[in-house]
């Protein structure tokens, strides 16, 4: 079976000419729980961006679902394929509400109003956030936000998820929640994280990011 | 902004359930009543007869005391609008030419100015009142959603809404970059230092909100966004919203004649 994902001699720098990515290589495949680690400003959120087309690498390829993917047009259908959790929930939830927060992504993609209700009910119990439906979003606490923001990914119904540092301001019994769940979700995953706990408990498979270059780790 | 239009608590959605313990005004359609008091503030400050603005100031406090505002924050509110209109009382008799009515320190107060001055408090008294009985307990964003539902353009109900969505957040970064500066013994003082801080405080406020704004755009167009907003929710006019529009409209109809006659 093709990886979901593939990139190729990825090279990356940013504006100021820094050199981030020097030829990264990797594959994502079908039920992978990727953990990507790496020292702080290793380029681990650029990888992330990188995929969904947020940044434009300077060399090398980018394939995903099956094409490779050049310019903004073909990232449209990655994006939401591939959705990506942003490390600050603040800029994620920007409707008035969670339930109208989490009908944004499926009303983009044109989904009919009765669909939308549907999925809205059917993400936020899959996450137990069936009692925050109504709240104000930016009235939440900052673990509610994190998963919120997730469910708010989640309503997309995207084959893969990217997730940059979920685990931040979670306390201990989110965090665990959080773990089981992650667990039993069928999307391939790639999770950048510092910790390592919640990691080795999640991810199957794990890779550091050093010098520019894409390690793979032993399990 | 939050200070004007009350704390953002909870959804418009949720409401409904406990609309008994409510406001009647609460529980009409938020459209009417937007409808009502913008209606109502242009009727006002076209009018000019004493009588009828009187009126219409006791119809404002009589939509206040129905809402159910919370006495305190009113009164700061009402205090903060009658601060500009006390200056006005205060100077517009002795500005305005006219038929002098009294004599202070060797100014001559005129009459007409005398009568300008209460007729510019009665109008702001009079709309500020309904305002904040009609639009001041609702949810700024049932208030997004209504002006949607009223055809307002839709860049002007997301400027609205996000700006309702974020004035908290850049509140919270700058009582954090605030407090960052007091934890090193910053006190503001009348010199160069304080001004020059003060400068950096609200330049990496502009910086942040820019790179927030970008990271909210990207946000969005990873969830599909393309430029065009869908709104989910229904809002529907019921029997007591009519019988609310004609009352409405009876008032100022009345107001009208005791203008007029």
């Amino acid at each position: 079976m093709s990886p979901l994902i593939a990139l190729r001699g990825l090279h990356f720098s940013y504006a100021s000419g820094l050199d981030v990515l020097n030829g990264v290589d990797f594959e994502l495949r079908a039920g992978e729980r990727v953990a990507l680690t790496g020292s702080n400003g290793a380029g681990k959120s650029t990888l992330l961006r990188l995929i969904n087309g947020l940044e434009t690498a300077k060399s090398g390829e980018i394939h995903a679902f099956g094409s490779v993917r050049k310019q903004e047009k073909d990232f449209r259908e990655v994006r939401v394929r591939a959705g990506l959790v942003f490390q600050d929930p603040d800029d994620q939830l920007f409707c008035p509400t969670v339930a109208e927060d989490l009908a944004f992504g499926p009303l983009n993609l044109g989904k009919s109003r009765q669909e939308v209700v549907n999925i809205v009910d059917k993400t936020l119990e899959m996450l137990k956030l069936e009692h925050l439906a109504d709240r104000i979003t930016h009235k939440l606490s900052g673990g509610q936000k994190r998963l919120v923001a997730l469910a708010t990914v989640m309503a997309l119904e995207p084959d893969v998820l990217l997730l940059d540092e979920p685990t931040n301001d979670l306390d201990r019994d989110t965090k665990q929640h959080l773990i089981t769940l992650l667990s039993e979700l069928p999307q391939a995953m790639i999770i950048v994280s510092h910790n390592h706990h919640f990691l080795n408990k999640v991810a199957t498979r794990q890779v550091e990011l050093s010098n520019g270059r894409l390690l793979e780790q032993a399990a | 902004m939050t200070q004007v239009l009350g704390e953002v608590s909870q959804s418009w959605t949720a409401k409904n359930d406990q609309s008994k313990s409510e406001a009647f005004l609460n529980s009409l359609d938020p459209r009417v009543r937007f409808v009502s008091c913008v209606l109502f503030a242009f009727l006002i400050s076209s009018m000019h007869d004493l009588g009828a603005l009187t009126i219409a100031l006791s119809i404002g406090v009589g939509l206040s005391l129905s809402a159910r505002l919370p006495l305190w924050t009113t009164i700061r509110k009402v205090l903060v609008v009658d601060s500009f209109i006390v200056v006005l009382l205060l100077t517009l008799p002795f500005t305005m030419p006219g038929e002098t009515a009294f004599t202070l320190f060797g100014w001559d107060a005129s009459l007409e100015g005398l009568y300008r001055a209460a007729e510019v408090g009665l109008k702001a008294n009079a709309i500020l009142f309904s305002l904040m009985g009609l639009l001041g307990i609702m949810e700024p964003s049932v208030l997004g959603h209504a002006l949607y539902r009223l055809k307002v353009p839709v860049k002007l109900v997301h400027l609205f809404l996000f700006t309702v969505r974020y004035i908290d957040v850049f509140y919270k970064e700058y009582k954090t970059m605030r407090m960052a500066m007091k934890a090193r013994g910053f006190y503001p003082k009348t010199n160069l230092h304080t001004l020059r801080s003060i400068g950096y405080l609200i330049g990496m406020m502009l910086v942040r909100s820019l790179e927030r704004s970008d990271r909210i755009m990207e946000a969005m167009k990873c969830r599909g966004f393309d430029g065009r907003f869908h709104i989910l929710n229904d809002m529907r006019a019921s029997q007591r919203d009519f019988i609310f529009s004609i009352v409405v409209s009876v008032t100022m109809i009345g107001l009208l004649v005791v203008e007029y006659l």
